[in-house]
């Protein structure tokens, strides 16, 4: 248990990268990277397919990412009605690719792919928990 | 050409907002079709396939009914699912049953039955295609993930919010020719500009309708063929690939990787290339996506696939027509059964008997058909 904490509608609730919330609970978006090959992976896995033998050890996302590409949602899927227009978004923090909403403060016009991104944590409604990217 | 393996038999139900029937009796419109088009009955059927994806009715594993009600007992059957590519994942599988002669004639069945549930709610469940621990909770959709691929393209290339809506100006000319469409309305290039947004750059005519639909597809080996149908069309080549499902995974969304790989193959096999296509079905459920297409399959170098759009190239008289049956954006897209609804598109043309769409005297035609957001890709080529 505990993954159902992540995110406005968690759709799991046991996961053994459940750290992830924990890091999230201290401010900090975390990825995973095998032991054996050094392979980060993120979204975080517990399981390296290429060395099957090896843990992971978890890492930070920490610095600047470069906006990949990104879209404004006006219609959203059931249980996200209420919450559009909200924008979805791919980020590149060094190689390293993450998904999630860019912050409603930052308007359409002023996105282009390329900016300058970071990623910080945020507390939902109900103290669910998340991350989204913010102007650098 | 190999002609180990043809299509003897195709049908279609006509694709609608909300079927008047039972997921039985809409697998049924096309089966009846189909059978009547091949010319055989239930007891000439060696093994069934049926593609749907999940949870768009209440029926649990589906195969069982759907082949009872076909009069295909006791005939094995079982089901095949790559959401929105599933009927052509049952032909790939088909043609391998024939070609390993473990049987002889395989029927492929594709429905989906979407008008039970809300539109709200079939937007959550192709959501929930995407990565449902690390994306759905950010509130996913199908046009979004597709949207960022159309965002890509456009800042990668310059292509254009008109570039897209030239291909839906196409699409809607074609529709109105499809009795079988369910968007048969005329539409102009002012309109499809001003629709409202659903996930920007898309807009509301770069989408495909919701559809209740169902597709049917009859493969017979080299003798049976024969034996059965005056006009067979050969299955030349075919090819299937993968992407990552999740969006973090990939390394450019200017383009889908797992088309390409899969065009390459399906050319590869059938001893053919870009040039050689008479006539091609791709899919377009928005409209970003058949430009994508147009670059995947070689009939355009990456970023000029514009230029074919522009200058009417992918028209009944351009040098390589596209989607003339309207494609997804007119007939609309009944996720299980739009496989083999491209693939009976090709099968007519090929036999000449396509009606007003019919391009002049094709010999090769080609079906390209997507899973989710270029999750699963399937590229065939048919010969006469």
């Amino acid at each position: 248990m505990g993954f159902e904490k992540f995110g406005r509608i968690s759709f799991a609730s046991q996961t053994k990268v459940g750290d992830f919330i924990d890091y999230l609970e201290k401010g900090e978006l975390a990825a995973t990277k095998c032991q054996q090959c050094g392979r980060v992976y993120f979204p975080p896995r517990s399981d390296c397919p290429w060395c099957p033998d090896s843990a992971v050890d978890w890492i930070k996302i920490e610095g600047t990412g470069k906006l990949v590409t990104f879209t404004k949602v006006h219609y959203g899927p059931t249980g996200f009605e209420d919450d559009t227009p909200y924008t979805l978004a791919v980020a590149d923090f060094n190689g390293v690719k993450v998904f999630g909403r860019i912050s409603k403060e930052l308007a359409e016009e002023d996105t282009t792919v390329g900016m300058d991104l970071k990623a910080v944590t945020v507390t939902l409604l109900g103290g669910q928990l998340s991350y989204e990217l913010v102007p650098a | 050409m190999a002609k180990d393996v043809a299509i003897i038999g195709v049908g279609q139900s006509t694709f609608v907002r909300n079927y008047e029937g039972s997921v039985r009796e809409l697998a049924f419109e096309a089966f009846r079709e189909a059978i009547k088009d091949a010319g055989i009955t239930p007891d000439d059927i060696d093994a069934s396939i049926i593609g749907s994806a999940p949870e768009y009715d209440k029926q649990r594993s589906p195969s069982g009914l759907v082949a009872e009600y076909l009069g295909l007992n006791p005939q094995p059957t079982f089901a095949i699912e790559t959401v929105c590519s599933s009927s052509t994942t049952g032909i790939r599988a088909a043609y391998a049953l024939i070609k390993s002669g473990l049987h002889d004639v395989v029927v492929v069945l594709g429905f989906q039955k979407m008008s039970e549930i809300t539109s709200a709610d079939s937007q959550e469940r192709m959501g929930r295609g995407a990565d449902i621990m690390w994306e759905s909770p950010f509130g996913t959709m199908m046009p979004a993930n597709y949207a960022m691929h159309a965002r890509a393209h456009m800042n990668k290339y310059g292509s254009t919010e008109k570039d897209l809506a030239l291909i839906r100006l196409k699409a809607a000319k074609y529709g109105q020719l499809n009795e079988k469409a369910v968007y048969r309305k005329g539409l102009e290039l002012d309109q499809i500009l001003n629709a409202d947004p659903v996930a920007s750059p898309l807009k509301r005519f770069d989408c495909c309708a919701n559809a209740d639909g169902s597709s049917c597809i009859i493969l017979a080996s080299a003798d049976r063929a024969k034996e059965i149908s005056k006009k067979p069309v050969w299955l030349m080549g075919l090819g299937s690939a993968t992407a990552s499902l999740t969006m973090t995974g990939r390394d450019s969304f200017a383009g889908l990787d797992c088309a390409r790989l899969a065009a390459k193959q399906a050319y590869e096999m059938a001893g053919v290339g870009p040039a050689d296509i008479n006539v091609a079905e791709v899919h377009d459920c928005f409209t970003i996506a058949e430009l994508l297409a147009y670059e995947a399959l070689g009939f355009a170098e990456p970023g000029k696939g514009v230029d074919l759009i522009r200058e009417g190239e992918t028209y009944l008289e351009g040098k390589i027509p596209v989607n003339v049956d309207g494609g997804l954006l007119s007939k609309g897209h009944p996720i299980g059964a739009t496989g083999g609804s491209q693939v009976r598109t090709i099968v007519l043309q090929l036999r000449g008997e396509a009606g007003d769409i019919q391009v002049p005297d094709p010999e090769i035609g080609l079906v390209h058909n997507i899973g989710g957001v270029g999750i699963y890709g399937n590229v065939i080529i048919f010969g006469r």
